[in-house]
């Protein structure tokens, strides 16, 4: 809960409350994107799955909330909220869903695998882990190149912590002690496997301290508790304290994409602090602060509404990719391109 | 003064660091000690603080690697043995071979594999890898077969603006020698007539171009005159003088270390067979290892690749046919 604010000074309780405001925003903003993909999904209007970050974003968008410019991001497929905060247009999240090619992707990759790696927001593959050790290497090429201070952030959930990838690149960025900020969502169940047969140690802040990462737990349905961990850890990183990583718990509330209807979820963890709705509960503490009203809150509420109906519509006037204009060429090297036959033509 | 193939590689890194601020390489016992097989030895001390020891760590080495390409630098990456690669798979071939393709961003990564088989050496410090790796989109297979190659090759994939897997042949580190450094080079994705002869073409890369030009000398001597192709990259694939070569000889003999379902081989075969169909005087051959993991001892190792032997009767066979 927003605590802070007893501590008195005006000056910080302007801020906090700026900052309170901005991330709510955000989280509302994605929350509603999100919402507009699951309904253009049913309309068969999308191609491909889409995944939700529903009840993950306060921590999306604290993930992403105290990166600066030069800094990187590689979000995972529950952070539309946290790109948002970083600063991803929106217009790139709704051309990769209907697959413009207008969009950062070109039609070639969609959904959840935007990204623009030149602005430090890279574009995740499928395979979980896999790019932690790829902000290592973004972090190393800064340090190799003397630029200081910037910090690299990616999210993770809990299966994915059980990847060989996810150890090798944890031990790497300690080994280098790269200012990486390393997330993980606790959401109780990956895909539908419950954490019970993901590991069995106490707490997967457990796999932190194993490397020497120094790490601690959070309430990831409470946006002041996200806002105050990651601050903390992206201040600690970027003033050189090495890897940081953060385990939130928190409870998916939607299935793993919206092609399931996450019936194996145990009703009593949706009943539980765990299941709590992070956006109502930022809505809370607005209102008990008195940050804002229910006026105030109707007002973000259709302001992002209007405006995702006004980025959706113009996405869905664009025409689609033309294949006889696809270069289909996998290289940079445009010349070391082979060209082959495909068999007798018609 | 000799060089050999290894002193290429290593020499060939050291002129990449010293020309290009934007080098650096990393992977298992690359720093002070100088690699596994010494393909770094001095360059951490000629240019410090850019040959650096990863951890046991293939995928991350990879990962870092493409983060790396991604802000502007070009990662040499050794990994200790070709086969080791596989831990580093994902990232290679999902990660790096794909990503240009979806954003447009160049991802030059030169990929070291030390590669093929060596007597004693076993199943899982033998491989070959290029078909593997060719069969992705996006990447480029260098498959050098001489210490020029190994050279200027390279200096080529440094400075090429995709990932290059670059299959440096163990056997040949220390037992390929030449004169001098190459100052010149043929461009990659042109394939080398090791050899001209008339009578019959084999296609071959890395070490089976020496075995099958050693098959040849002994062919000579029976009054066959072989031509060998050195494919020098496997991707690309130069066609165009396999074909040409073929349409000289009209007979086809494709030679490769690595296992016989698929592969280089296969390719050469398949493109000969669809394009140059006519040209060809009998069915083309090929000649893999035997589809077996590689055996550690010699004399089972030595029988279950090609050999300068198994080559030559081989293509006396084709002759025959």
């Amino acid at each position: 809960m927003v605590t802070a604010l007893n501590q008195g000074a005006v000056e910080q309780v302007s801020s906090l409350r700026d900052e309170f405001v901005k991330a709510y925003r955000f989280m509302l903003m994605g929350r509603l994107l999100d919402e507009k993909f699951a309904s253009l999904y049913r309309m068969g209007k999308i191609y491909g799955g889409v995944f939700l970050g529903r009840g993950q974003e306060a921590l999306s968008v604290a993930t992403a909330f105290y990166l600066k410019r030069g800094d990187v991001f590689a979000p995972l497929i529950r952070d539309c909220a946290g790109r948002l905060a970083f600063g991803e247009p929106m217009l790139d999240a709704v051309r990769s869903y209907l697959g413009s090619p207008l969009g950062p992707m070109r039609s070639r990759d969609g959904n959840v695998h935007r990204g623009r790696p030149r602005e430090g927001l890279y574009p995740m593959i499928s395979h979980l882990g896999a790019m932690i050790s790829v902000v290592n290497g973004a972090l190393f090429a800064h340090r190799f190149k003397g630029i200081e201070g910037t910090v690299g952030a990616t999210s993770i959930g809990d299966g994915g912590t059980s990847t060989g990838s996810f150890h090798e690149a944890l031990n790497q960025a300690a080994v280098e002690k790269l200012p990486l900020v390393l997330v993980i969502a606790n959401n109780q169940y990956a895909y539908s496997t419950p954490n019970s047969r993901q590991f069995a140690c106490k707490c997967l802040l457990d796999k932190a301290a194993g490397y020497g990462v120094d790490g601690q737990s959070l309430d990831g349905t409470d946006l002041d508790a996200t806002l105050r961990a990651l601050k903390q850890a992206v201040d600690a990183a970027r003033s050189g304290k090495g890897p940081q990583m953060l385990v939130a718990s928190l409870l998916r509330l939607c299935g793993h994409g919206e092609h399931d209807d996450a019936s194996y979820v145990d009703s009593k963890l949706k009943g539980s602090t765990l299941g709590r709705d992070c956006l109502k509960v930022a809505e809370e503490a607005l209102l008990r602060e008195d940050w804002a009203d229910a006026r105030a809150l109707e007002d973000w509420r259709n302001e992002a509404a209007h405006k995702i109906e006004q980025t959706v519509a113009q996405v869905r006037r664009e025409a689609g990719p033309d294949p006889y204009k696809e270069d289909w060429c996998a290289l940079a090297s445009r010349h070391l391109s082979e060209v082959h036959e495909q068999g007798p033509g018609e | 003064m000799s060089i050999t193939y290894i002193d290429a590689i290593r020499e060939a890194q050291a002129r990449a660091l010293a020309d290009d601020p934007r080098v650096f390489i990393y992977g298992q016992d690359v720093g002070s000690f100088g690699g596994a097989f010494k393909a770094t030895k001095t360059l951490a001390e000629r240019f410090p603080g850019r040959v650096i020891d990863s951890p046991l760590s293939e995928d991350a080495m990879m990962g870092l690697a493409v983060g790396a390409a991604v802000e502007g630098l070009r990662p040499i990456i050794e990994v200790q043995f070709a086969d080791f690669s596989t831990v580093a798979f994902n990232q290679i071939v999902n990660q790096a071979a794909t990503l240009h393709w979806r954003t447009r961003v160049p991802c030059p990564i030169t990929v070291r594999l030390p590669s093929g088989g060596t007597a004693g050496a076993g199943p899982f410090h033998s491989q070959s890898m290029e078909a593997i790796y060719a069969h992705y989109p996006g990447l480029i297979v260098m498959t050098p077969a001489t210490v020029e190659d190994a050279y200027s090759m390279l200096l080529e994939a440094v400075a090429i603006d995709d990932p290059v897997i670059f299959c440096e042949h163990k056997y040949l580190y220390n037992h390929l020698k030449a004169e001098r450094l190459p100052t010149e080079a043929m461009p990659t994705g042109k394939a080398r007539i090791a050899r001209p002869g008339r009578d019959m073409t084999i296609v071959a890369h890395s070490a089976m171009v020496q075995d099958a030009l050693a098959a040849a000398d002994e062919l000579a001597g029976e009054g066959i005159e072989i031509e060998v192709v050195d494919l020098r990259s496997v991707k690309p694939l130069d066609t165009d003088t396999v074909m040409a070569s073929v349409a000289r000889t009209g007979r086809l003999l494709a030679v490769g270390e690595s296992w016989p379902w698929g592969g280089v081989t296969a390719e050469v075969v398949s493109r000969v067979a669809c394009e140059g169909f006519g040209l060809l005087d009998a069915p083309p051959q090929r000649l893999n290892a035997k589809d077996t993991p590689v055996p550690a001892h010699p004399d089972l190792w030595a029988a279950h690749r090609p050999t300068t032997r198994s080559i030559a009767a081989a293509s006396r066979k084709l002759l025959r046919s």
